[in-house]
Formats: C-alpha cells, structure tokens, sequence
C-alpha cells in the first residue's frame, strides 16, 4: 500500500567495518610521522628542575644531550650513587666530552654545525662541581649554544 | 586464464593496530624545553692579562651561591623570590640612585636616544651549590631581563617582546642588555 512501509526485519543493520582498516591506518600514518623514538635509555635518574622561562628547542636532529645523574638502582652496584655523566648508551667521563661534541658535530651538515645546540639534562640535586666541568669542556670544544633542560614550573606567579 | 582468489583483507586492522599500538607507545610527544644560555668564549691560551679598564662597583650585581644555597645578592641575604625584583630595579635604576649602575645615552633605531643601563649580573656559586637552585636563579635573572624587555616594548610598541619584528627586537635587545655572567665556581669551606 503505502510507498514507506518498511520492508523487512525491523533489526538494525550491523555498522559496516570495511573502512575501519583505514582509520586506523590514519592514525598509525599520523603516529608514524610524529614519533620520535627515544634512542638512548636512561643509565641515570634524572629530575629536571622546574623554570618559567623555557624555550623550546625546535629542531630535535641538531640536539646533543648530555645526562648527569645519580645511577639508576641497578648500576649502583658498580657506579655508586653519586651523580655520573651519560653520553649516548654508556656512562662516561667529563674528558669524554670533547670527543662526544666532536662526534655529534662529524655526523651532522656542515652547514648546521654552527646552530648545533647541548642540552643539559642535569638531575636537580646534582652538585655544580661536576655541571661546572662539563661547562668548561663545553666551552673548550666551543659548544657554546647550551639548554638547561626544565620542566615548566605549574605554579605561574 | 584462472582467477588469482582475492587475499582476505579482514586481518588487514588487526595489524594495522599492532602497528598503531607500537607507534603510540614508543612515542614521547613531550617537547623538550628549557632554558637556552650562551657561554662565553674561551680566552685565547696565550692571552696576557686582558686589559679591559675594570668595571665600577656600582655596575656590578653581584650574586653569590653557597654550598649551603644560600643566596646572597649586592653583601646581603635574600630570597629567591625577592630576587626577580632586586634585578630588575639594578638594571632600571629608576631613580638615578648613587649606587645603581650609570646610564650611557645611546642612539638606537626606531626608538631614539635611549638610556642604556651599563650594569653587569654576575653569578658565582660554589662546587656544592645543587643545580637546581642554581638553576632557579639563572630562571629568575632572565625572567628580570624578560619582564623588562616586555614592559619595555609594551611602553614603545603598545606590544609583547614575542609580538614585535625583528628590527624591533633588535633594538629592545639593545636598549635592555642581557648581561649575565658568570665567575668560576670557588670551592667555599673544605667539604668537596
């Protein structure tokens, strides 16, 4: 009779799956383009102090980190607790640093070298003896453009 | 010809999100930021002593970290907190104070002649001042200089120093100078 009268089951019909694949593949492509895969794992406890005036550091590829810290729990065994240097996957020594500038310098552009930046991520009991001889290093490899890593204090006056 | 069966694509989201869950957890979106310093250039080994004329005690605040992080600014002691202002006043020197730092008259572009503070920050800590005080003074001194850039140029440009060209920071960066240096770290008392 009439033209609107359903047809059929009164059942809702199941939601199709079929582009289900493609959203997620739109978001694995836009998780693919954002990552950046940490590339070194953390041989020392680090804590960041806090500071309100941070900027932020834009291109990631010309980054050098250093890290200084206590050693994580299970190398206190061999290193002690007191606050050691990292550099890449290994602990190291302040005389280490020129080299490691060097190296980093090596595997960059040429033209990029100069806009080439150091950040400290430096734990925020360490004592400013062992900051103090890094910084002389930095100075004397000329590695003068450097970042004290913080994290944004959440209490803005 | 035989038809080739078609691949079943039903398994095709499952890895897709194998995939995804990887690349969500390997990610570490925290950008990272901190504060951004310049060291000095290292003296040329053969240098005789430098003959630069020494700098009036008047233009120089000094600020001095203990091993203890005791704080102490121009021979007395102060508070964190207090130190954001103290800098500010030693770099404006609102009222021509006799023991402020002097003013040189200097001819800047798009601003004019300009009273130039010729003051000097100087920062000295000790080898068993922990980093992060150390650090939340460092915060603090390039917070004074920031607020008194931004006052500045809100004052000249009805804008925030951010919002302003590069010419017009240039010239802010010239009228209020950043001049933060630092002493070698001494070691105070025995303990190292």
């Amino acid at each position: 009779m009439s033209k609107f009268r359903k047809s059929g089951s009164k059942e809702t019909p199941a939601i199709s799956t079929a582009s289900l694949p493609d959203i997620v593949f739109m978001l694995l492509f836009f998780f693919m383009v954002t990552t950046t895969i940490r590339d070194v794992s953390l041989l020392v406890k680090v804590k960041m102090p806090t500071a309100t005036e941070l900027t932020k550091l834009e291109k990631k590829s010309l980054v050098s980190y250093i890290y200084v810290g206590p050693p994580q729990k299970q190398f206190v065994k061999i290193y002690g607790t007191e606050p050691r240097i990292q550099l890449n996957d290994q602990f190291a020594k302040v005389s280490d640093i020129p080299d490691y500038i060097l190296a980093e310098r090596a595997s960059r552009e040429e033209a990029e070298i100069p806009f080439m930046v150091t950040s400290l991520k430096v734990d925020e009991f360490t004592k400013m003896q062992i900051v103090g001889e890094i910084k002389m290093e930095l100075r004397k490899a000329a590695a003068l453009h450097i970042n004290y890593s913080s994290r944004k204090a959440e209490t803005v006056k | 010809m035989r038809k080739t069966p078609e691949i079943p694509s039903a398994s095709m989201a499952d890895i897709a999100f194998m995939l995804l869950i990887f690349f969500i957890t390997a990610t570490s979106m925290d950008v990272d930021s901190g504060l951004e310093r310049v060291l000095p250039q290292m003296p040329p080994e053969n240098q005789e002593q430098d003959d630069t004329p020494p700098i009036k005690e008047r233009n120089v605040f000094s600020v001095l970290l203990d091993a203890n992080n005791r704080l102490m600014v121009e021979g007395e002691l102060l508070r964190v907190e207090d130190l954001r202002e103290k800098a500010k006043e030693f770099m404006m020197n609102p009222n021509n104070s006799e023991h402020l730092p002097e003013t040189k008259p200097t001819e800047i572009p798009l601003l004019g002649n300009i009273d130039v503070t010729k003051g000097v920050i100087s920062l000295r800590n000790d080898h068993g001042t922990q980093y992060g005080m150390y650090l939340s003074v460092q915060n603090e001194l390039v917070a004074a200089v920031n607020e008194l850039r931004n006052e500045f140029s809100t004052q000249k440009f009805g804008k925030k120093y951010e919002d302003l060209t590069s010419e017009q920071k240039e010239a802010i960066r010239e009228a209020i100078p950043s001049r933060i240096s630092e002493a070698e770290p001494k070691t105070i008392g025995g303990k190292k």
